[in-house]
């Protein structure tokens, strides 16, 4: 029996209202989206969910400097990477795009900094 | 008392695109003052992406998009002074500042670029029964905390507003190990954007309590808990729907206002409805020579428009150190109530035109009639507009040609 799945883009700020019929997981539509951006989101959303995760991490210099991760990781794994986020320590100076950790908890996304600071 | 061609009052992204924009003109006696020890404005504090789709075609975070523009500044070696806090503007342009090392000192400019930004809603700006015990913060001072300074204001949250920050910081804390217990919205409909009542709280389960408010404050010293309650459709409190939660820290996330104590000394004369100057097209002024861009106009979603807007403000104040600033119309721009405001309030120039505007409330259907006298210059059919986003219109020298005066009119069918 198909179900239906209401998402909103997050791809944009635009944030397209969207709707999924879904056949278990197979998808049979995707309606709503503005852009193929938006289509792609639908079908990751609803295979398997991805998030870019931005936090900070302390530096050597006894501060904070904000990170990302440079792709988006799987939904379900921010709470783990935010451990190693919390446990990492850059040691100052640091650049805008410095990897701090690579390949963050096996999901191929780097951990990098998003700030400056001497 | 030091000359200067071009002062530009803030080094946020309005006050560094303003800057870059002028320079690229050909401005090359100007100065940055900036009260922060930083370039980079607010953003520095706003770690989170989604900042630059539409500018750079990718996701940054705040930080990474101030970057591009600072990396410029130093580039470009435009000259710039930190930890400067500007005092007060004469009509005169004769500007007041001050910071360690040259004490209290005076600038004679030929232009002002005003890019002060916006700052939040205070808390005690809200009507609340109880007293006022440590743990209430607005959004963005928690934002601060958590981002600059590592430290997390309390473990068990209630976020009174759904704006942007809120949204925000609901994620930000969740993620350092708070519990959100709610967001509540005192309007039927969130002010932040959709795609953030997704990430931020959809995401994380946390709910989202519409026709909500915060009605009472327990604790003494420290907060200990709140009362919510649901409200009724003229916003008033329903007795039966009050509900108790045990929380330590309470956000306030209720709008923004633009910074503009600099401007009232200055004499230029402000919007009642933005709070900002009121502006023509090219950003200036009801003063000749003092523009004004970003925040400060009127408060952004997106800073993506706030660079857009500073360009035109830095393009235009090298127009006018160059003499060839044109104002050979004046036709004032009006508005129905629907739609609140518009972004320029007046058109001095027969040019291609972008005007920018909010609405009121959230309308389904929807047609932006924009008429000289009874005649329609402009019509546009709307799905849906809500107040939380900025909309925009293009208009043609060949619409407005011998108009004396717009009104921006939204038709509800
Ligand atoms: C807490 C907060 C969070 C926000 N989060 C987001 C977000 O997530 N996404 C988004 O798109 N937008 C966000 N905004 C809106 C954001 O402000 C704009 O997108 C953008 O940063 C505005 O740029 P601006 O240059 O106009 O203002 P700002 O970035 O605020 O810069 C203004 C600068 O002027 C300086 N200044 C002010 N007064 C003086 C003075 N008297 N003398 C010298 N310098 C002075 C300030 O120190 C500051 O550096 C947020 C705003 C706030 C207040
Ligand atoms: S579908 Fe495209 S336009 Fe719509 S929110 Fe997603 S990315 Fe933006």
């Amino acid at each position: 029996m198909a179900n239906t799945r209401e998402l909103t883009c997050i791809v944009c700020p635009k944030g397209c209202p969207m709707k999924v019929t879904l056949e278990g997981k197979e998808i049979l539509t995707i309606e709503g989206f503005t852009c193929p951006r938006g289509k792609q989101y639908a079908i990751d959303e609803c295979t398997h969910p991805m998030r870019t995760l931005t936090s900070t991490v302390r530096t050597s210099g006894g501060g904070v400097v904000a990170v990302k991760t440079d792709r988006a990781i799987p939904k379900e794994l921010m709470f783990d990477c935010m451990q190693v986020i919390n446990k990492t320590v850059a040691t100052l100076p640091v650049r805008v795009g410095d990897v701090l950790v690579s390949n963050l908890l096996d999901t191929g996304a780097n951990l990098i900094v998003t700030a400056n600071q001497e | 008392m030091k000359q200067i061609d071009l002062v530009i009052i803030g080094g946020g992204p309005a006050g560094m695109s303003a800057a870059l924009a002028a320079y690229e003109q050909g401005v090359t006696n100007l100065l940055i003052l900036e009260r922060d020890s930083r370039l980079g404005g607010i953003l520095r504090q706003c770690i989170h992406n989604g900042f630059g789709l539409h500018r750079f075609g990718e996701e940054l975070t705040g930080p990474e998009y101030a970057w591009r523009y600072e990396e410029k500044v130093l580039e470009k070696k435009i000259p710039y002074l930190l930890d400067t806090m500007v005092l007060d503007i004469s009509p005169e342009k004769v500007i007041t500042a001050t910071n360690t090392s040259l004490g209290v000192f005076q600038i004679q400019a030929k232009a002002v670029i005003l890019a002060m930004g916006c700052r939040e809603r205070p808390a005690g700006a809200l009507a609340l029964a109880g007293d006022r015990p440590s743990g209430i913060f607005s959004a963005g001072t928690a934002q601060k905390y958590v981002n600059m300074k590592s430290y997390l204001p309390g473990k068990n949250v209630v976020i009174l507003g759904s704006g942007d920050i809120g949204l925000i910081m609901a994620r930000r804390m969740t993620l350092e190990g708070a519990k959100v217990h709610a967001v509540c919205e005192l309007m039927p409909y969130s002010g932040g954007l959709a795609r953030n009542i997704e990430q931020c709280l959809n995401d994380f389960g946390i709910p989202l309590k519409l026709s909500h408010t915060v009605v009472k404050i327990h604790g003494k010293g420290r907060l200990e808990g709140v009362t919510i309650a649901k409200v009724d459709e003229n916003r008033r409190p329903i007795p039966e729907s009050f509900e108790y939660i045990p929380c330590d820290t309470l956000l306030l996330s209720v709008g923004l206002i633009p910074e503009n104590e600099l401007s009232k000394t200055a004499q230029v004369e402000l919007s009642p409805i933005t709070n900002g100057a009121t502006v023509d097209q090219n950003r200036q002024t009801s003063t000749e020579g003092i523009f004004a861009c970003g925040n400060v106009l009127h408060v952004h979603d997106l800073v993506d428009y706030v660079s857009e807007e500073a360009e035109i403000a830095g393009n235009a104040a090298a127009a006018y150190l160059r003499g060839a600033l044109q104002s050979n119309l004046h036709i004032p721009l009006s508005t129905d109530g629907k739609i609140r405001y518009t972004v320029p309030q007046t058109i001095t120039e027969e040019k291609e035109i972008t005007v920018y505007f909010r609405v009121s409330d959230i309308f389904r259907n929807a047609t932006v009639k924009v008429l000289d006298g009874d005649r329609v210059i402009y019509s546009r059919k709307k799905q849906k507009v809500a107040p939380g986003e900025m909309e925009s219109i293009l208009l043609k020298p060949v619409q407005f040609a011998g108009a004396k005066a717009l009104k921006f009119t939204l038709e509800v069918e």
